[in-house]
């Protein structure tokens, strides 16, 4: 394969619907973290039953789409305040590791046995999506410059997706220039200042899990739109891991930092993948196979999270004093 | 109040147990195995007139072909051990059987009632080891496939849970919860002294190191890798016939011996190199928890890349024969776990309580800035610390690995039971992490009496959910201000 190839392909994945919907999620991840201090070690949580929602609701109670997107939010802010109210009184590293415990306790009630006649258990929901696609109004055919083209259905979901994504930084924007983004970073900052204020940290800190993880849902039914089949294993906790790669990437506590995090590591993901792969095929180096590629991308991501917390930590787009998130 | 707390747990346990098992029990008719074939790329066709047969002891027991939605069933007379083969020749030539995590064969192990998936791929022909398009979610990945597979009701094995050892026949409740007991202590042991390690590092550093799963998988695969090396085989060959140095001598012996100093070396070098550079930028603990996730998937997917997705066994002791007494049952090879996790964790706890270094890690531990203080060398400490953990991570992964398979993701799965563990027995105290590995175990294993072995670890992770609401620093932990 040769370069422009792979730069195309690799320019489609970052531009495509995948690097949207990590985009909400990140966008959920860094109201979480970025602005508030909380750390959210489950937002893959948000994001199976968003999933969930609307797969559910369609397949296994033959809802109509639209409905499954209503519940699909409803659900992942049911799970933020079940989350939160508990959780939202102790110290910070608790929040983190009973986040991850949740997400995980969820992923593996969804694939029991049990919950197999409403979640479909180890195989998962397909076939909740058509009435998405029909609804598109992209005449068919290819669009696109060069190598990196859509299809219309492609081009469709990522109109919408992108379209999400405008939403969420927009609503970001206001929220952290109204006068609650102002208590929110506050709490980042200081939570007993804030506390002293009068303001009732708590209340705020519930309102930007819920807000962050409605995003994290929404990012979840876009998934599940993407894909058409969903399987609880998908919702692994490195999926969470790969958010904060890409939100750091980006820049934490930044309106964009979470835009461009996940679109550039998408980018570098297949940029990395396509060329192991096309050096594997031609067998200069004997020891490479080409299954390797997959592990190696993964680890190389670690690589990244290191390099990026040693030498930049801001990440792309930050300014280095947003960066110094007050944990206690 | 801890005393009060103590015995609150330990009643609950009782009390659980005092209720009458089969009111949940798994109701859905006999064993049986199943599955679903789907076509690679169109998950709603499936593929027709795949044969699958399925053997117990060199002895067919059944057969069964997909119908037209790729699904087949075969109904098994009893729980065991079963031997499932895909006729490869029946697979339509345009497809292949991934090879990925697992072959057309495959071992399985059918609990009473139970309906085991059995989930075969198939991938276009020619591509039965190729990873899935780059273009899909990264979770989806060849690799993650491992967990999808042999999973169904098998989460015992696939979810980093102890497949509890077969009650003896006719034995009944009693008999069950003894052997769900033993396999709990033991399960819990291994988790013990996995996490003391975690708790250690957690109390002199404060950080919360994500990456320790990937340090018991990195022992058990370098003890995989000794144990295979044909070095170790020739250095047992004069002594095979000593009592005493032919035990010494086994190469798997050696192997664990060796696998447990690596681990200490990997501890060591990434607390000299790399923590210890790293508090001296000032780099804030948030980041400090992402360069440890950094690090977790390097290693983990560095190990997958030299060891393979699949499952292995220690070749020196696979199957053994079961000892009993009265009710207990217990192979020799999980009697050894449990005995020598007992001596080390002994070891550790007095090293911790006599001696010059064990005092100072527990002073570092306790407060850091007045350890350093009054004179202890914090950052020696810290060292030892690593090492300490390094070691007693490898350990427990060897003991994992003995007692089910090595595979990549082992320790991974065992991560968050250990968080468990060490928050529910108080963060950053060790005796801690040694009562609540424990008290997971048991509650992992017990709770497969009433529920689906699939949602063990559930049962785990909500305790633990549970105690940090109740009571925020754990069993053994100490008040302080949280909040």
């Amino acid at each position: 394969m040769d370069t422009m190839t792979i730069l195309a392909l690799s320019l489609e994945t970052a531009i495509g619907p995948i690097a949207a919907v990590y985009v909400l999620a990140a966008i959920g991840l860094n109201m979480h973290f970025g602005y508030t201090g909380l750390l959210n070690f489950g937002q893959v949580g948000f994001m199976l039953v968003g999933a969930y929602g609307v797969a559910i609701s369609v397949t296994t109670f033959g809802l109509p789409l639209s409905v499954g997107f209503v519940i699909s939010l409803g659900c992942s802010a049911v799970l933020a305040l079940l989350l939160g109210i508990p959780t939202l009184r102790l110290r910070s590293d608790y929040l983190a590791i009973s986040t991850i415990a949740v997400a995980e306790v969820l992923r593996l009630v969804y694939r029991a046995e049990f919950a197999r006649p409403v979640t479909g258990g180890v195989y998962g929901r397909n076939s909740f999506a058509d009435a998405f696609y029909a609804a598109n109004p992209v005449p068919a055919g290819s669009y696109g410059v060069g190598d990196v083209d859509f299809d219309a259905d492609q081009l469709w979901l990522t109109l919408i997706c992108w379209g999400l994504v405008a939403l969420g930084v927009a609503m970001t924007a206001l929220l952290m220039h109204s006068p609650w983004g102002r208590v929110i970073k506050g709490i980042r900052e200081d939570e007993d200042a804030v506390r002293s204020l009068g303001k009732d940290a708590f209340t705020y800190k519930l309102q930007s899990l819920v807000f962050g993880g409605v995003f994290g849902g929404l990012a979840g039914a876009m998934i599940a739109l993407n894909q058409q089949n969903i399987h609880p294993d998908q919702f692994m906790p490195q999926v969470t891991f790969y958010l904060w790669a890409m939100l750091l990437l980006g820049g934490v506590g930044t309106l964009w930092g979470p835009v461009v995090g996940p679109m550039i590591m998408w980018f570098l993901l297949t940029l990395f993948d396509e060329t192991l792969r096309s050096i594997a095929s031609t067998d200069v180096l004997p020891f490479l196979a080409t299954s390797d590629s997959g592990p190696l991308r993964h680890a190389l991501v670690g690589v990244v999270l290191m390099l990026l917390i040693i030498y930049r930590p801001q990440g792309i787009v930050g300014n280095r004093k947003e960066m110094l998130v007050n944990v206690k | 109040m801890r005393t009060r707390l103590v015995t609150v747990l330990l009643a609950l346990i009782a009390a659980t147990l005092a209720i009458p098992g089969p009111v949940a029990a798994d109701t859905q008719g006999g064993a049986s195995l199943f599955g679903q074939i789907r076509q690679p790329g169109d998950d709603d066709a499936g593929v027709q007139d795949i044969g699958i047969t399925v053997s117990q002891d060199g002895e067919q027991v059944g057969e069964a072909t997909t119908d037209s939605d790729g699904n087949w069933e075969v109904e098994l007379p009893d729980p065991g051990g079963y031997h499932v083969v895909l006729d490869e020749e029946s697979v339509p030539d345009d497809y292949d059987v991934m090879q990925v995590p697992a072959g057309a064969e495959r071992d399985v192990e059918v609990r009473e009632d139970q309906r085991f998936a059995v989930v075969y791929r198939l991938a276009p022909a020619g591509q039965g080891q190729a990873p899935a398009s780059p273009g899909e979610s990264e979770s989806d990945g060849a690799e993650e496939t491992g967990d999808a597979d042999g999973s169904g009701s098998a989460d015992g094995d696939g979810e980093g849970g102890v497949d509890a050892p077969a009650a003896p026949e006719g034995s009944g409740m009693t008999g069950e919860v003894v052997s769900l007991t033993l396999a709990g202590l033991l399960f819990g042991l291994i988790i013990a002294i996995s996490s003391v390690g975690l708790s250690l590092i957690f109390g002199t550093t404060r950080l919360i190191n994500f990456a320790h799963g990937d340090m018991v998988t990195f022992g058990a695969i370098m003890a995989m890798i000794f144990s295979g090396t044909s070095a170790l085989t020739s250095l047992h060959e004069p002594f095979r016939d000593v009592p005493g140095l032919s035990m010494l001598t086994n190469p798997f012996v050696v192997a664990t011996v060796l696998a447990v100093a690596c681990g200490g070396l990997l501890g060591g070098l990434l607390e000299r190199f790399l923590w210890r550079p790293l508090r001296r930028r000032n780099v804030a603990m948030i980041q400090m928890f992402i360069v440890s996730i950094g690090i977790a998937l390097l290693l983990r997917h560095l190990l997958l890349v030299v060891f393979d997705a699949n499952r292995q066994k220690y070749v020196q002791f696979r199957i053994q024969d079961m000892i009993e007494w009265g009710p207990i049952a217990v192979t020799p090879r999980d009697l050894s776990i449990m005995v020598v996790s007992v001596l080390v964790l002994v070891l550790v706890a007095s090293m911790l309580q006599f001696t010059r270094i064990g005092k100072a890690m527990r002073a570092v531990s306790d407060n850091r800035d007045l350890a350093e203080s009054s004179g202890i060398d914090v950052g020696r400490v810290t060292v030892y610390v690593w090492v300490l953990g390094g070691s007693l991570s490898a350990l427990g992964g060897v003991f994992l690995g003995l007692n089910q398979s090595v595979y990549w993701q082992m320790g991974f799965h065992l991560l968050l039971l250990m968080f468990a563990a060490v928050i529910l027995g108080g963060l950053g105290t060790a005796y801690g992490a040694m009562v609540g590995g424990l008290a997971i175990g048991l509650i992992a294993q017990l709770s497969t009496l009433w529920f689906s072995p699939q949602l063990m670890n559930v049962w785990a992770l909500l305790i633990m959910i549970v105690v940090l609401l109740v009571r925020p620093q754990g069993i053994l932990g100490r008040r302080e201000r949280v909040g």
